[in-house]
């Protein structure tokens, strides 16, 4: 058989499984009850903003913070979604015997491995991309504040995203179901913890501890993505309006866009550790 | 049966035609033209008989440093049903995974159809159900066959397919989700599974452990009509008495080794004649041992006879019982001649069960059997 077959059948059973399992669905309604109560606290800021006067420019940083707050939490859904999934549908199928049967086909694994990431990857970035967009036209229609960048940060979000369920995969590879997941939520948290610390440091003029980000962002670039997302999505204003440098200790306003660099090492992270992963399940005893 | 020459010589047979392995000759300066030596090698490709199903030599593996199979070679012919036998651990499944490229041999080679087993399309027209099975549970029955078909590369109609569900037994259920199927539901799938794609050889591995009565008679029903289709089977069961109705030939593990493979007429030739007999003198009872190693208990003596005392009406493979050429009529009436008296005479085949009994046995006691070897 030949492997762009291979890797597209298992991409659509991926999906398939994700859409009979029901997580398309709880996804869905989770979102549905987070853009409506975004919905609520945007339309809400808007009547207290005309109420107490406050500065268009001020009305704006306010925007920016509380958008950036709200993807905050579709990407962590994203991520403990897709981390999730990739766990159960790699290392979960290699323990109950559902992929001996599969396996014994003639496939190769690096096209069963791809088949399935790809599944995930439109799995977690269509759900990223859909429900961002609909919290961008919430913020449109209730604050009338409409992102600089959208594409740009859509995409960095997706991005953040592929990085994640690309090393739930290397873990699945390596690790139980139940383990992998974990791990890489625990990664991802620790990772956006070190970029908040860096923050911190660079802010007070602390090199050492402003170096702990620099580097947890270059070890798992989840936290460089979301930082770049944010800068996207935020209004250029709000850096101003925050006050200048010391805003890299506050979580949710990204300081700078992504640079290309930093980019091309987040697709070369991806494919490295998705090589890594690859020759872990071909080695895998069955 | 002598496994390792039978092994060896098909070896050659494998290597010998591939195509590629005949090129180096055809570019050297004094060869023929390479596009004659192409189609000289055609010829002699075409002209020998197909590789066998299975074949693999001195394979080996270990967890750890727990040896799970140690040094095991062994042949399935085209068309041909193999059994596997073995008691708990004596590494059956772990050879089945290693033949199916499912785990990585330590040491040792395995061909499928002809191709190495490293190589994915080796797998093309194999059918496998593994002693593991379970089938993703938010799929119907008739999507698993379909997933199966897709990923085997094979083209079989819609219909074909359903007359697979059918043939185990799943026909009222092709739309229900496998969530809900009971254990025996989904190994009757995982055999329907197996079949689909038009497979050349079927490895199925303990294909009745979840099945009641009636779904093990369909099994060696089906194990049969494998058969008269030519497609190749190693059946790995703990149910000897199946094993025994269906398959051409055995293969018996015992810790990690083959202690022992022949057809079922070799393995079970040896049989024997129990006798009541009473006022044995010394000469009858050197009679009773000049025909074969002795067993009494009480007045009851159990006598082997020689393998090649002619085969009975019955046959291996026949439940009623055999004949018995002409030893046991000839030491009757010597018996009776040395003053014995006869009580009863009961010929007896032994059964598989109790041949790889004896052989795991005596593979316990560190005694190797040597002859089937």
């Amino acid at each position: 058989m030949s492997t762009s077959r291979t890797v597209l059948t298992i991409a659509a059973l991926t999906l398939r499984e994700a859409s009979r399992r029901r997580v398309v669905l709880a996804v869905a309604g989770l979102t549905v009850v987070l853009l409506a109560l975004s919905g609520w606290g945007f339309s809400r800021l808007a009547a207290e903003a005309g109420e107490s006067g406050l500065t268009s420019g001020e009305a704006r940083l306010t925007a920016s913070i509380v958008l950036n707050l709200v993807m905050f939490g579709f990407s962590l859904i994203a991520a403990l979604g897709t981390a999730f999934l990739a766990g159960p549908t790699l290392s979960g199928e290699t323990e109950s015997g559902i992929a001996l049967a599969v396996l014994a086909r003639p496939v190769r694994r690096p096209a069963v491995l791809l088949g399935k990431w790809l599944g995930l990857v439109t799995f977690g970035t269509g759900f990223v991309v859909v429900a961002g967009l609909a919290q961008c036209l919430v913020v449109l229609v209730t604050v009338d504040y409409w992102p600089p960048q959208p594409a740009v940060a859509l995409a960095l979000l997706a991005a953040q995203t592929v990085v994640l369920l690309t090393l739930a995969l290397l873990l699945s590879t390596l690790i139980s179901p139940m383990a992998s997941g974990v791990v890489a939520v625990g990664i991802f948290g620790a990772t956006w913890i070190a970029g908040v610390v860096g923050g911190i440091g660079s802010s007070l003029g602390n090199d050492a501890v402003a170096r702990v980000g620099t580097v947890s962002r270059m070890l798992l670039p989840t936290d460089g993505l979301w930082r770049g997302a944010m800068h996207a999505f935020q209004d250029p204003s709000a850096l101003v309006q925050m006050g200048g440098d010391e805003v890299g200790a506050f979580p949710f306003l990204g300081v700078a866009p992504l640079s290309p660099g930093y980019l091309a090492w987040a697709a070369v992270w991806v494919a490295l550790v998705w090589a890594v992963a690859a020759a872990s399940f071909q080695r895998k005893d069955l | 049966m002598a496994e390792g020459t039978g092994a060896g010589a098909s070896r050659e047979a494998v290597d010998a035609p591939r195509p590629d392995a005949a090129l180096p000759d055809a570019a050297r300066p004094d060869a023929p033209r390479p596009d004659a030596a192409r189609a000289d090698a055609a010829r002699l490709v075409a002209g020998l008989p197909p590789a066998p199903a299975i074949w693999c030599a001195g394979l080996r593996k270990g967890y750890g440093r727990r040896p799970a199979v140690r040094d095991v070679s062994l042949e399935v012919a085209r068309g041909e049903v193999v059994g596997l036998l073995g008691p708990n651990g004596a590494g059956k499944t772990t050879v089945i995974k290693m033949l199916l490229g499912l785990a990585r041999p330590d040491a040792g080679e395995a061909m499928i159809l002809g191709r190495p087993s490293t190589d994915p399309a080796a797998r093309a027209r194999v059918g496998y159900l593994p002693e593991l099975f379970r089938y993703q549970p938010w799929l119907t029955p008739a999507e698993v066959l379909a997933l199966h078909v897709r990923l085997a590369g094979a083209s079989v109609p819609v219909a074909e397919q359903r007359d697979c569900l059918s043939l185990v037994g799943l026909a009222g259920r092709t739309g229900d989700r496998l969530g809900g199927f009971s254990k025996g539901m989904q190994q009757r799938l995982g055999l329907a599974v197996a079949l689909v794609a038009r497979p050349e050889l079927v490895i199925l591995d303990e294909p009745t452990s979840a099945l009641d009565p009636l779904g093990r008679a369909d099994v060696r029903d089906i194990v049969l009509s494998l058969r008269s289709r030519g497609v190749a089977v190693l059946l790995n069961s703990h149910l000897i008495g199946e094993v025994e109705r269906v398959c051409d030939r055995v293969v018996i593990l015992d810790s990690g080794r083959v202690a022992a493979s022949g057809s079922l007429p070799e393995l079970l030739g040896r049989r024997e004649v129990r006798l009541h007999l009473t006022e044995l003198g010394p000469a009858a009872e050197q009679r009773l041992g000049a025909t074969g190693v002795v067993e009494r208990v009480g007045d009851w003596f159990t006598v082997a006879l020689p393998a090649d005392d002619g085969p009975g009406d019955g046959g291996p493979g026949g439940d009623g019982p055999t004949g018995d050429g002409l030893a046991v009529p000839d030491l009757v009436r010597d018996l009776v001649g040395l003053g014995a008296r006869v009580h009863a005479v009961e010929p007896g085949r032994i059964s598989l069960e109790e041949r790889l009994l004896g052989i795991l046995r005596a593979g316990t006691a560190g005694r190797p059997t040597e002859g089937e070897q």
